[in-house]
């Protein structure tokens, strides 16, 4: 749970063979897969199935089609500008809750976490208050492509953050300090110490931002609307749903599952060499959950 | 690195404005577009009977899921930590399907396999209507909040290894007292954690739950649909009216997870 991983007694080696109750092996495996398989794997074997109902040929006219094709360039665009943008005010966000002090940073780290807490729906509704036609800002982006960024932004911030604060929590200083004395000027100390060991963390953070952009429906709903231009993937499938196009909803949602897990994959690729490579003490890539949930660094 | 005074205020103008504009303003602005017009009419379109009976509906869907969840969560941790069979490492990457799913398509899966055709639409056909009711609800909600509770109780089990469990069953424990009276409370704010999250994403779900519900208002709307049901009457006073009860649970929700955080560290 908690970020350091230093204080933390090391797993016992012989863990194996206790026996918990409701847990003897084989009931207990198989009771979980039961879930599981009920739960999770029979629907998306389901829309599996569904997307492929009408052979590849189909399949694959639905997912060329134009407007999914549409959808689907405006989603992927939308997402890399996003986690380009939150990668960098992330990791700035990530250095002041680390290594400056000011008045009311507990508090700030405690709202960082906000997106993961608040319904999408409501993100959506305010942010179409706040920079809608009656924007008290003076400014008006609903219903374009503006609109579907900030909204990708809102929900996606925790994740770089709390995926680069344990890293930075446990980097080091020593090594700054060295470079600093053989004449490195800040830039370069960021460049050459700093980043290199933020990057594990940095590309954990983005990937799962990412995958998190990607099927983004509730936030992006009422503030970038539904017109062409701004259907991203997750919406286009809803309105596949709604005029019983189910074949066209399942083909396009395998693309996004495929996307996805890919991403996820490249998260736990990560993982793996970040530990094989003990960049740091130890196991200090976030799990998935800890980045989904934001569980940040105790500041 | 220690920066010089310019680049440091220029990183503090940088991020805090950010998450000035993005969520600092966004979270004062519901509060002030709520009660722009007095307590009334956001207090009377919660009140009304539809805004009461989404906040029902949205309860009992915690009810049902976050305890269904809880104790599937503590035994796939327990089984995925302390006993090494083939098959967890497919259960581990099952696990983390519903974070990697948009829930438009967890929705979609759902009404394809009760749905007219699929593979259990017999349920709905012997009577028990699982689509556009609760019961198609409840799936929904236990699934896009299925991971959480494993996640946050795994690497709690890690950490305080099996020392303990192992004397408790020296000395005379079976399985269950083992457990209720020695791992249980060295999990308990890990588990925790993991409850807090999980009541938090099921008290927000709208994708999935939209497309299995059919929103019908009264019915089958839980308290983000009929968020999104009063904007689309322009009754933007009720949608922040229902937003606001969100909002404060969310605020509920960060406060409980730094309290739960604290008391891991301790």
């Amino acid at each position: 749970m908690e970020a350091h991983p230093a204080n933390l007694p090391a797993p016992t080696a012989s863990r194996a063979g206790l026996r918990l109750p409701g847990i003897g092996t084989g009931i207990g495996g198989g009771m979980v897969m039961l879930y599981l398989s009920v739960i999770v794997l029979l629907p998306l074997a389901a829309v599996a199935s569904e997307a492929f109902s009408g052979g590849l040929g189909h399949f694959w006219e639905q997912v060329t089609s134009p407007l999914a094709v549409k959808s689907l360039k405006l989603t992927v665009v939308c997402s890399l500008i996003v986690v380009v943008l939150n990668g960098i005010f992330g990791t700035i966000l990530a250095w002041l809750l680390v290594r400056d002090e000011f008045p009311g940073k507990s508090l700030i780290n405690a709202v960082i976490d906000l997106p993961f807490a608040l319904p999408t729906i409501v993100a959506s509704l305010v942010l179409l208050t706040l920079y809608g036609t009656d924007s008290p800002l003076g400014i008006d982006i609903a219903s374009t492509r503006a609109a579907v960024v900030v909204a990708l932004m809102f929900v996606t911030l925790p994740f770089v953050v709390r995926a680069v604060q344990p890293l930075l929590l446990e980097m080091d200083r020593e090594m700054e300090a060295a470079a600093a004395s053989l004449g490195a000027g800040n830039f370069t100390i960021f460049r050459r110490i700093i980043f290199p060991n933020l990057l594990p963390g940095l590309g954990a953070g983005i990937a799962l931002a990412f995958a998190r952009a990607l099927g983004e429906f509730g936030s992006v709903l009422l503030f970038a609307g539904g017109l062409p231009d701004t259907t991203v993937t997750s919406v286009f499938i809803r309105n596949q749903v709604e005029s019983n196009n189910l074949v066209g909803a399942s083909a396009v949602s395998m693309v996004l599952l495929v996307a996805s897990l890919l991403l996820l994959g490249c998260v736990s690729l990560i993982q793996r060499w970040a530990i094989r490579h003990d960049r740091s003490s130890s196991e200090f890539i976030p799990t998935l959950a800890k980045d989904v949930s934001g569980d940040g660094g105790g500041i | 690195m220690s920066a010089n005074p310019a680049s440091r205020w220029s990183l503090r103008i940088l991020g805090l404005g950010y998450l000035t504009l993005l969520l600092l303003i966004p979270l004062v602005m519901i509060f002030y577009k709520t009660f722009e017009d007095g307590i009334g009419p956001p207090l009377d379109a919660v009140t009304s009977p539809d805004g009461l009976h989404a906040l029902k509906l949205s309860l009992l869907m915690v009810a049902i899921s976050v305890p269904l969840n809880t104790i599937f969560g503590v035994g796939c941790a327990l089984l995925l930590v302390r006993h090494k069979t083939r098959l967890n490492p497919v259960i581990d990457a099952v696990i983390n399907l519903p974070f990697a799913v948009s829930p438009v398509v967890i929705g979609l899966s759902l009404f394809l396999l009760y749905g007219t055709g699929g593979w259990f639409a017999f349920i709905g056909e012997e009577g028990f209507k699982i689509l556009f009711a609760v019961p198609g609800m409840v799936l929904a909600s236990i699934f896009v909040s299925l991971p959480f509770v494993v996640r946050e109780t795994v690497p709690v089990l890690q950490e305080i290894g099996t020392d303990q469990e192992q004397a408790a069953s020296t000395l005379g424990a079976n399985g269950w007292q083992t457990f209720r009276k020695i791992t249980l409370p060295s999990i308990r704010w890990g588990v925790a954690y993991g409850v807090v999250l999980t009541t938090a994403r099921v008290l927000g779900e709208f994708g999935a739950v939209t497309i299995v519900s059919g929103s019908i208002s009264g019915q089958t709307q839980t308290l983000p649909l009929f968020v999104e049901k009063q904007y689309q009457n322009f009754n933007s006073t009720g949608a922040y009216g229902a937003s606001l009860v969100l909002a404060l649970l969310a605020l509920i929700t960060l406060f409980a997870m730094n309290l739960l955080k604290r008391k891991e560290d301790a």
